[in-house]
């Protein structure tokens, strides 16, 4: 194969238009710049850590499955692991929230960075309801009916049916967490290659002569 | 005497407790979980981090 040909291949193309976009030291950098050593930029690592255990958890009530979680002592401990992570998650994803929409964090070129994780938000709400409405007690019974005038009040009651345990059970446990974990790698992604936002005093400073690194 | 020993801390058994002030109607404990989240916010911008001091110094 003639070097023009492997040039012309969508592997070659794709994998140098990777490594241009992220070369491996931004993928897993040595170093963050110093204004990175402050506890508001601890909540977006906390959001992923906990839905690591989330996701974890929940693998482990779907092997059990609901008589395990709603009659056993250790079906009872993993739900309400499952439950406090969700706790955790939502506790620190609005506080990572808070500070990126306090820093403008959609500054530099960070728009897609931004939008993804307001996505990611509102993605993450309709998860929690779905699990809310997959526990199988008199709780679930109480939301999925209340909820139902809702969406139906929407007009999307006929493809999202809170009253189908079935339907809700699919999307909680397969198709929203698939959408979660591809839009958090895009995010994460996003971040590596712009590149954590500065604060507004260093914007300024780092535009002319670079972030300063520790 | 068993049962007892699994018991929750604080007594659940009951209709949740709500606020009610003009239109707004909120519960005792989603207040008192956007009242933590408020503190955490403003702990994580007072508070220092550790080793903050030191790589300053460093540079």
């Amino acid at each position: 194969m003639s070097t023009s040909e492997i040039d012309r291949q969508w592997t070659t193309r794709l994998r140098r238009r990777a490594l241009e976009k992220l070369p491996p030291e931004k993928t897993l950098p040595d170093s963050q710049p110093s204004y990175v050593s402050s506890w508001i930029y601890v909540f977006g690592v906390t959001t992923i850590s906990a839905l690591i255990v989330v996701i974890a958890t929940g693998c482990l009530l779907a092997l059990r499955g609901p008589t395990w979680w709603h009659a056993s002592s250790i079906g009872h401990f993993v739900n309400s692991l499952h439950l406090w992570s969700v706790e955790i998650f939502f506790f620190a994803m609005v506080i990572h929230l808070w500070g990126k929409y306090f820093m403008a964090a959609w500054r530099g070129g960070r728009a897609m960075t931004w939008i993804t994780g307001m996505v990611l938000f509102l993605v993450s709400i309709v998860t929690a309801l779905t699990g809310y409405v997959s526990q199988t007690n008199f709780d679930s019974q109480w939301i999925s009916t209340q909820a139902k005038d809702a969406i139906n009040a929407s007009g999307g009651g006929a493809y999202f049916n809170l009253l189908n345990f079935g339907q809700m059970l699919m999307w909680h446990i397969v198709l929203l967490p698939l959408v979660l974990v591809f839009l958090v790698a895009v995010h994460v992604v996003l971040v590596r290659i712009k590149g954590v936002v500065p604060p507004f005093e260093e914007n300024a400073g780092q535009q002319s002569a670079g972030a300063s690194h520790e | 005497m068993g049962p007892l020993l699994y018991a929750a801390l604080l007594p659940l058994n009951h209709p949740g407790h709500y606020i009610h002030w003009h239109f707004i109607e909120i519960s005792v404990a989603n207040t008192i979980v956007i009242g933590l989240m408020l503190l955490t916010f403003v702990a994580a911008l007072v508070l220092p981090f550790p080793g903050r001091r030191r790589r300053k110094e460093n540079q």
